[in-house]
């Protein structure tokens, strides 16, 4: 009898030693490990908080690249003239700078000599600010809305879909009546009315906006696992001996439903992350003095076109790189906590 | 049949409802009296009261969801606040160039990602499948904004395939000529999330009995993949296609924008970025109603080629 108490490992074990033997896994874990941190240090200002300094001359190409690559690029504008003219603004002139040289010298302060550099080590933008940066400042955005986001509108669909599963009755016909009229409307057509309306730029505004029309498809999940759940053994053991309704449903089914809501919300941070590069682009995103990877993607459209494509190259680079960790990540822990689906 | 069709639509009406007080909720309490956005930034108290009463915002709520309702049913959801247009004459004019590259798009790459997710789960575990599989991962995870910016930049305007962008005014110059880029990057974006999810639905057919039955009767693989599997897998693919239809109209905005195709899309990112209540009020309410109706749709096909099903 002593090997009854030698207790077996649990599924959240046995889940980890699945996902730690997938190599694909452990790759992708790291990398959004990288990004967690890099994002973490952007966040408490130890890395790119200045990115709107205008380090480098304007339009400062990659450093690898060389300073000569404009040359071609000249080129290629002449060769094409743009269909659509675009305001060619080649180089922009701070009005305000022989005043603000004034003024600081008025103040007794050293003036303030920046030395531009011709190279940035992933080029500059329009004003010269150094578009590494700007991407890590971006990276801290589309995480932030994206977690958060995806956050909200876990919590929101768990706990509606526990209450529908677990209730039934006129609670579940009300939750999926509000269900059904959410999902007839197109997810991205619901998200810009809202936008529209709010008529407000802000992250909190983005999180808001994704979070409070995200939550169906894990309500959905949420409430068919409950509805398996409620009738089993041992749920009705929890009953007898006296657990409450909501002791129930969060201390003894929930544990057994988390692996779900763990798989969605690592879904739902990919989509959330999507959806907050397009809201950007299209201004309805975060503010003008947040950077966000949309809103470079929204710049990189009309710098293309000049032959100015390092900030097109970087903002996609991170945003797929992170997608696609995110994405693999994601895949691997739906198979590791859930072997049978394999 | 007959009766489970009836039973269906009847139930759209407390889904419809819903969407409408949805509508009504954030568009007359959350968005602030629009009399203020019409009026503009310089108005008087009078002007504002004007507009008020035109619109019937003065009305108590039940008058104006009143008013809104009717403007459903009778499907005359007054003008553009922008434009003065007629809202319903938006619609009529900006669905056929939406559906000119949306039909086009939705079959080529329903086409090619089926042929693809065939080939992939037919070699299931390969190096070809995992190749594939990766790829669409990395497809995916670039966002539409850079497919379409980079195609018109590299085929537009580099190499000059395609004109940058316009629409002309008979139905096959903007088929061959303006429609051919944006159907392009649609089927570009769509390949990779199409074919990971046909590939699944192609893998819930290959280990079915009838399978090994065909390969029993001593079939061509060709044959028992080509005919036997194909079809059944296309059930669930068809019905997917037909549900995503509706939303496709209005979420094939970005296209819409970046080519400058005067199509539905196009028109709610316009009304969105100029607060044209009006506009994005009748555009979300009918996509609603198509919705639903598409969803029942897909549901009737479902049962006609697939007699096992059953319809409750």
């Amino acid at each position: 009898m002593i090997a009854a108490q030698v207790s077996s490992p649990g599924l959240w074990v046995l889940a980890w030693r699945r996902l730690r033997r997938d190599r694909v896994a452990m790759v992708s874990l790291a990398l959004v490990a990288v990004y967690l941190l890099i994002v973490a240090a952007a966040a408490v200002g130890w890395i790119a908080a200045d990115w709107p300094r205008e380090a480098g001359v304007n339009y400062a190409p990659p450093g690898f690249a060389g300073a000569t690559v404009d040359a071609p690029a000249t080129e290629t504008i002449i060769a094409h003239p743009p269909a659509q003219a675009l305001p060619d603004e080649p180089a922009i002139v701070d009005p305000l700078a022989d005043v603000l040289t004034a003024l600081r010298k008025a103040q007794g302060a050293a003036p303030e000599v920046q030395a531009r550099a011709a190279t940035l080590p992933l080029g500059g933008d329009k004003w010269g600010r150094d578009v590494l940066k700007k991407t890590i400042k971006g990276a801290q955005t589309s995480l932030i809305v994206g977690l958060v986001a995806a956050l909200l509108a876990v919590l929101i669909g768990a706990v509606l879909g526990a209450y529908a599963g677990y209730y039934g009755g006129r609670m579940d016909d009300f939750l999926n009546w509000l269900y059904s009229v959410f999902t007839s409307i197109p997810y991205l057509l619901l998200v810009l009315a809202i936008a529209a309306v709010l008529n407000q730029k802000g992250t909190l505004t983005v999180i808001l906006i994704l979070g409070l029309t995200g939550w169906t498809g894990i309500f959905r999940l949420v409430r068919a696992e409950y509805l398996k759940h409620r009738t089993r053994e041992y749920v009705l053991a929890a009953d007898a001996i006296g657990a409450s309704h909501a002791r129930r449903m969060f201390a003894h089914i929930f544990p057994n439903v988390s692996h779900v809501v763990l798989v969605q919300l690592s879904l739902h941070v990919v989509l959330f992350i999507k959806s907050e590069v397009i809201l950007s682009f299209l201004g309805f995103g975060v503010g003008v003095d947040t950077v966000s990877w949309g809103s470079m993607l929204n710049e990189a459209q009309s710098e293309l076109i000049l032959g100015k494509w390092w900030q097109l190259a970087a903002a996609t680079a991170a945003m797929a790189v992170l997608v696609t960790a995110f994405s693999l990540f994601t895949d691997a822990l739906r198979d590791a906590l859930d072997p049978r689906l394999k | 049949m007959t009766g489970y069709i009836l039973r269906r639509v009847l139930q759209f009406i407390p889904t419809l409802l819903g969407v409408v007080l949805l509508v009504f909720i954030l568009f007359n309490w959350i968005g602030g009296d629009p009399a203020y956005l019409l009026a503009g930034k310089m108005s008087n108290p009078e002007q504002i009261e004007n507009i008020r009463k035109q619109l019937g915002v003065d009305q108590p709520f039940y008058v104006q969801l009143w008013i809104f309702i009717t403007q459903i049913v009778t499907g005359d959801f007054g003008v553009s606040w922008a434009t003065n247009e007629k809202v319903s004459a938006i619609f009529a004019t900006r669905l056929g160039p939406s559906l000119t590259v949306l039909v086009p798009m939705l079959i080529i790459s329903t086409v090619m990602a089926m042929a693809m997710a065939l080939l992939v789960a037919y070699r299931r575990g390969s190096l070809t499948d995992r190749a594939v599989m990766i790829g669409c991962t990395v497809g995916q995870s670039i966002s539409i904004l850079v497919y379409i910016v980079v195609f018109q930049y590299v085929f537009a305007y580099q190499l000059g395939w395609f004109p940058v962008q316009g629409w002309g005014q008979d139905f096959i110059t903007n088929l061959v000529k303006f429609s051919a880029l944006p159907i392009l990057v649609g089927v570009a974006v769509s390949l990779a999330p199409d074919t990971r999810l046909y590939r699944t639905f192609f893998l819930d057919e290959i280990h079915q009995d009838y399978v090994r039955t065909a390969r029993a009767k001593g079939m061509s693989e060709t044959r028992v993949m080509g005919v036997h599997v194909l079809r059944n897998a296309a059930i669930p693919i068809v019905t997917n296609v037909m549900i995503q239809l509706p939303g496709l109209l209005a979420g094939a905005f970005l296209i819409e924008r970046f080519f400058s195709i005067p199509g539905i899309g196009r028109e709610v990112l316009l009304a969105v970025e100029r607060s044209d209540f009006p506009v994005i009020k009748a555009v979300t309410v009918y996509v609603a109603v198509a919705t639903l109706v598409f969803n029942l749709l897909a549901d009737i096909l479902y049962k006609a080629v697939d007699p096992r099903v059953q319809l409750k």
